[in-house]
């Protein structure tokens, strides 16, 4: 079989798996977020946080409890991390500097996952498990549930209520994540991929040598890792690793988790507003994107150019010779249209427009089928912004499901479009005109600019995958990457919840011919083009000096 | 109010509603096609005549509420400043011209949209001389100057003399000459009392004496709340444009952040980008196309319905016209010719039809009514017979059509001849001892049962007073307008027809006219119980309206269009006034509404498709020479990089005055369904917005190329 038809079978096989999870998980989690039940663990969760899961929240009310929770999970993980040094379990390692410390519990409650530590030489057992781990399951629930409420507010109407954060976070944790986990890393295990606790080991080297390897709940993490789109790797390697993504199997079957509740999101959204047909335009959308991507990476990567590239059936550097191009392909595009950012080879080693390709997607604002939650608000915001041009063009005040698109909407996603942009266009800008963060770098040219645009464009986007060759622990990276993580996570999110807040407020305006229908595809086109064009064009001329200058060199 | 007193209003006076055309010369001087938003109004020389105004908007203070024209406002005076630091950069030189007339453009389009209104509001201001009033006080007239006034004030208009304010009739019957506000030399009657009684300012007392109540204060009269209308001293942003005005200025931030964030890649890149380069690359990003039509395209909306003699009070009026989701269309006028037509005689048993169309006619000779001219066409078209006239016929006695006797007829040759209301001619015939025939009854019964009026025709002569037989009056639908129901409702619009009459005959008319509902033996209180219960469901409800009782359905409407002929509460509470007064104008005042969304999405679409292309003019041209892979982006094959700069600068201000006609004239539009007119407008400015910069930026460039210097 040749390595194109590989890659294109399973393509295929992991769009079949998806399309057969669709429909079932995504009426499961429209039921879940939609139950008035508790469960006897979710009540004794309620007792011991001291929160009323009955109470409805008004938008300020639903955000004030997104905020207080990620503050206090980036000040826990930061203490946990900072005194490490006098924690048992810790595998002797030592406390981890401040600057540092912050970044990654900026990192791991933003769901974002950069990771400027190697796993192994730095994170014991107990930070791993108790401090990273718990925030790969909580940051996703957080993002569900933004999500979540955002459907409300489109599904909800003249009542400004959203919901109640504290049940959305608990159960997405309870009833979703922490399912769908038992299995998958029971999946991951059988498949062999490592689980347990057990300390260093010194294994000799064929070339002789020793190397040092350690053991850890690697299967449990690797599941929600992709689950929740975190992509915070237990080791640095991430999946490269055969630890923890051993087979073309576990690949493809990582790759599942990663899309499998971005995906279903989009049932969810059709299921809770009325409208499943409105859910599949949304899928039809990401689906459009990701394909497409997918299709234009595997081709950059086994286009053959010189002789080692044609030796090795494509450009085989940085990625993993049990993947080969197609596996290691789909995994990059999915973990850049995604706010994963877990790696199973090396986006610094694709060609120089497969560089490319993995930052773009970062750049749409990761909404192909983007993060757990974030994916779906992401790209109803961008809907919302389609429905306003392309409604003004069939004569209407624009609506979308009954929703009238007036001043206020428009106000919060002009805002939410705004933020990711400034922060990897200005910390960019800043990090290049600084004397010292260029110092970093470890490539010069358009490679080394891309190293610099990626990480911003990473951190700002909450993706988490590095462009490898990036010295990126140091006091300014560590820092301006922080910032720019939990601003990139936290602001969109007040936007969200306003226009949420905004959308519930309404009364739905009924349907009538003359209402431009946004589950045809032809709206499903125009979203793409308005995603494509709107996010795209900003961030071309920065993308020419990096690796469409090295791409098309 | 009901058909009924409308229809004997429509009687008792000559007052006429027809369609009309503008009353100011049209510069093209065509009348746009009966019931089409169709093209609007453009004349090139407007572009030269606006140019001083185009130059006096320069001022920051106004261009500061155009953010997108206002950054490159800013662009444009660091571009020159940079210039005059290195006056030998022909090519500082050439973009800084280029990007002064980018934002004189956006100007100019803004200029030549207010222009055509402010042409308007002088002959309105003509209008407005100075008048003396003579006012009342204590029975004792004297004569105080028209701006002297008080709301309440009675005043005194005899032949000749200009009403002094707006004010409605206490006392009297005149009639006015009102083409100085509508245009139409016909004079309409104004009298005290009921629905007409109505005075506006500026407007000229032909015959009679009247009193008027003056109701409103001096400058905030109907003639200078129009002249601020149409001159767009009163126009404020209207929800949509401001919504739309906040995406555009984030774009803008954007693609500021884009370009301003670009040195630093630059730089290490190994290339130094001057202010010149960056501003340039900023003007031709932010959406300067749709930025610089924006306000053009909302006053030329208000102006396209000021053409058609319809004021909006606001511009959310029209916006929400382009929402509107259910229309209640009063029967009389709108859906119907005003009157009734005599469609069929019916004969008694024993007498012949020609019979009954004989004695139909003579006796309707003398009614002036247009139901009775009705019957002495049908009369002559069917039967043959021919006009007579009342001189003919020597020692006629004409009885005359009045509202009291509802009968008409002639008593000649001892022939006693009648035609008139089924119950007022029965008691005629029974006073003189006659019988009513059953037949006739039970012909008159169906006539009503189907929707009909019956006039009955009675005769007596030497045999005695009998009825002959019954004349069908019929409601005729107007022309067109089943086909104009079915587009509305293609178009996601229901219609509801709204009438006095009972529910058996609004049923017939309603099947007949193609309407979606109607609402029978309407009262004002149905007619709000109606508006009320489709906005509970989220819809937006247009009507028409012109009676006192007409008031709160205008006020709670979406879109409350009062007729001018209606009464100045009617006028108060809509939000827009129909100068021609003709409901049917509802249809395009809905048509306008959407084709002003309509331009504003398609430019905006248009604007930002448009990016595309500027980018793979202005990137390669920047950073090819360091990085020459970079020039495979140029698939244009520009000359060079200067000359790429200049013609992306250069074709994106051209094609603002490109679309200024667009922007005027509005986006053509048909009624269709949301799917077809998306598919058409995307493939249109989205698809061609896309395109259309490749090849204007290349012609250009081919074109710049030429001169000496720079190819």
């Amino acid at each position: 079989m040749s390595p194109v038809l590989a890659g294109v079978l399973q393509l295929l096989a992991l769009m079949a798996a998806l399309a057969l999870a669709y429909v079932p998980l995504g009426n499961y989690l429209a039921k879940v977020y939609s139950s008035s039940k508790h469960l006897r663990v979710e009540r004794w969760i309620y007792k011991g946080i001291g929160a009323n899961p009955d109470t409805e929240m008004r938008w300020p009310a639903y955000l004030r409890g997104v905020l207080a929770f990620s503050v206090a999970g980036v000040l826990f993980l930061y203490l946990l991390q900072r005194l490490q040094g006098v924690l048992p379990g810790s595998l002797g390692f030592a406390s981890i500097d401040p600057d540092q410390a912050f970044n990654t519990a900026a990192s791991f409650v933003a769901n974002t996952n950069w990771q400027s530590y190697y796993g192994e030489q730095a994170m014991g057992h107990v930070v791993q498990t108790a401090g990273l781990a718990v925030q790969n399951f909580v940051s996703a629930a957080v993002g569900i549930a933004v999500a979540v409420a955002l459907v409300r507010g489109f599904a909800r109407s003249r009542t400004g209520e959203l919901g109640n954060f504290w049940a959305d976070l608990v159960r997405g944790v309870v009833r979703v994540l922490v399912p769908i986990a038992v299995v998958g890393a029971l999946i991951l295990v059988a498949c062999g991929v490592i689980q347990n606790f057990s300390g260093i080991h010194e294994v000799g080297q064929f070339t002789g040598g020793t190397q040092e390897w350690n053991g850890g709940a690697v299967a449990s993490q690797e599941v929600i890792k992709e689950l929740g789109t975190n992509g915070g790797g237990y080791f640095n390697a991430n999946s490269a690793h055969p630890f923890e993504n051993p087979t073309p199997f576990t690949n493809l079957f990582e790759i599942f988790l990663i899309l499998l509740i971005p995906v279903a999101l989009t049932r969810t959204f059709g299921v809770m507003t009325g409208s499943v047909r409105q859910g599949y335009a949304i899928l039809a959308t990401m689906a459009t994107i990701w394909v497409g991507f997918t299709a234009l990476m595997m081709w950059t990567e086994f286009a053959h150019h010189g002789p080692a590239l044609q030796a090795a059936g494509g450009a085989m550097e940085g990625k993993e010779v049990r993947f080969g191009i197609g596996g290691s392909s789909i995994f990059a595009v999915s973990t850049t249209l995604t706010s994963t950012g877990a790696v199973d080879s090396f986006h610094s080693s694709y060609t120089g427009l497969g560089g490319g390709i993995t930052m773009l997607g970062m750049m749409l604002g990761e909404i192909a089928p983007g993060g757990v939650g974030s994916g779906l608000y992401g790209m109803l915001v961008m809907a919302v912004i389609a429905v306003f041009i392309a409604g003004l063009m069939v004569g209407r005040t624009p609506e979308y499901l009954g929703k009238k698109i007036g001043t206020r909407e428009i106000k919060f996603a002009a805002c939410y479009i705004l933020i990711t942009p400034a922060l990897v266009l200005v910390f960019t800008a800043a990090a290049m005109a600084l004397p010292t963060p260029g110092d970093s770098m470890t490539n010069s040219g358009a490679h080394g600019f891309s190293e610099i645009l990626y990480a911003y464009t990473s951190a700002s986007n909450n993706n988490g995958s590095a462009f490898a060759g990036l010295n990126a622990d140091t006091q300014w990276f560590n820092t301006t990457l922080g910032l720019a993580m939990l601003l990139g996570r936290f602001l969109p999110m007040v936007f969200v919840l306003a226009l949420a807040g905004s959308l519930a407020g309404q009364q739905p305006v009924p349907a009538t011919k003359g209402t431009l229908r946004t589950e045809k595809p032809l709206f499903s086109g125009l979203l793409v083009g308005a995603v494509l064009i709107i996010t795209g064009l900003t961030y071309f001329p920065a993308l020419a000096l990096g690796p469409l200058a090295e791409g098309l060199a | 109010m009901t058909t009924h007193t409308r229809k004997q209003e429509d009687a008792m006076s000559t007052v006429t509603t027809p369609d009309r055309a503008p009353h100011h010369d049209a510069p093209t001087g065509h009348q746009p096609e009966q019931g089409r938003v169709g093209a609007g109004l453009f004349d090139p020389k407007q572009l030269v005549k606006s140019l001083p105004d185009a130059f006096r908007k320069l001022d920051p203070r106004v261009m500061v509420k155009s953010p997108v024209m206002f950054v490159v406002l800013v662009g444009s005076v660091l571009t020159t400043a940079f210039s005059f630091a290195d006056p030998g950069d022909w090519f500082g030189w050439t973009i800084s011209a280029w990007l002064w007339l980018t934002v004189l453009f956006a100007n100019l389009a803004e200029a030549v949209a207010e222009g055509r209104g402010k042409a308007q509001a002088d002959t309105l201001r003509k209008a407005k001389t100075d008048t003396v009033a003579r006012r009342l006080v204590d029975g004792r007239e004297e004569r105080v100057p028209g701006t002297g006034l008080r709301v309440g004030d009675l005043v005194v208009c005899e032949a000749g003399d200009i009403v002094p304010g707006d004010g409605d009739v206490v006392e009297g019957v005149a009639s006015v000459d009102e083409s100085a506000i509508t245009g139409e030399s016909a004079p309409v009657i104004r009298e005290s009392g009921g629905d007409r009684s109505a005075v506006t300012g500026g407007t000229k007392v032909l015959s009679d004496r009247v009193v008027v109540r003056i109701t409103t204060k001096p400058g905030e009269t109907f003639i200078d709340r129009m002249i601020n209308l149409v001159e767009g001293a009163a126009r404020q942003k209207t929800p949509n444009e401001i919504a739309l005005n906040i995406l555009l200025a984030s774009l803008t931030v954007v693609f500021l952040l884009a370009c301003a964030t670009l040195p630093p890649f630059a730089d290490y890149a190994g290339t130094e980008l001057t202010m010149v380069v960056l501003v340039a690359l900023l003007v031709c990003l932010i959406p300067t196309t749709i930025g610089a039509l924006l306000s053009a395209i909302g006053i030329a909306g208000m102006d396209r319905l000021v053409q058609r003699n319809v004021l909006a009070m606001s511009g959310r009026a029209v916006e929400a016209a382009g929402d509107v989701s259910t229309l209640l269309l009063d029967k009389t006028g709108t859906i119907t010719l005003g009157n009734r037509q005599a469609a069929e005689f019916v004969p008694v048993r024993g007498v012949t039809e020609a019979e009954v169309a004989d004695a139909a006619q003579l006796s309707s000779l003398a009614d002036e009514t247009p139901e009775g001219r009705s019957i002495v066409v049908l009369a002559k078209e069917k039967y043959g017979l021919r006009e007579r006239h009342q001189g003919e016929l020597v020692g006629a006695e004409w009885i005359e059509f009045t509202a009291q006797t509802r009968m008409s007829g002639v008593d000649v040759d001892g022939r006693k001849v009648r035609k008139g209301a089924a119950g007022s001619v029965a008691a005629w015939v029974r006073e003189r001892g006659g019988q009513v025939a059953d037949d006739a009854d039970t012909t008159t019964d169906r006539i009503s049962a189907a929707g009909g009026t019956p006039l009955l025709v009675a005769v007596e002569d030497d045999r005695g007073a009998r009825v002959l037989g019954v004349i069908h009056l019929k409601d005729v639908v107007k022309d067109g307008m089943r086909e104009r129901f079915a587009e509305l409702r293609r178009m996601g619009i229901k219609t509801v027809m709204i009438t006095g009459d009972n529910p058996l005959t609004a049923k017939a008319i309603a099947d007949e006219a193609g309407v979606d509902d109607f609402l029978a033996e309407a009262t004002p209180e149905d007619k709000m119980a109606l508006i009320k219960r489709e906005q509970a469901g989220g819809k937006l409800v247009a009507m028409t309206g012109d009676g006192t009782n007409d008031a709160p359905a205008l006020a709670q409407a979406d879109v409350g269009v009062a007729m001018n002929t209606g009464t100045s509460a009617a006028k108060e509470a809509g939000n827009m006034v129909d100068l021609d007064s003709n409901p049917t104008k509802l249809i395009e005042i809905v048509e306008i509404g959407k084709q002003l969304l309509i331009t504003r999405g398609a430019l905006t679409t248009f604007s930002i498709a448009n990016d595309v292309a500027k980018y793979f003019a202005i990137i390669p041209a920047l950073f090819a020479a360091v990085y020459p892979g970079l020039d495979k982006l140029n698939i244009m094959g520009l000359s060079s990089p200067s000359s790429a700069i200049l013609s992306a600068v250069v074709f994106n201000a051209l094609i603002i005055v490109a679309l200024v006609p667009l922007a005027l004239k509005g986006v053509r539009y048909r009624p269709m369904s949301a799917d077809r007119m998306l598919r058409r407008n995307l493939a249109v400015y989205g698809l061609g917005g896309l395109i259309a910069p490749f090849a204007g930026i290349k012609i250009i460039d081919l074109l710049v190329s030429l001169i000496p210097g720079i190819g």
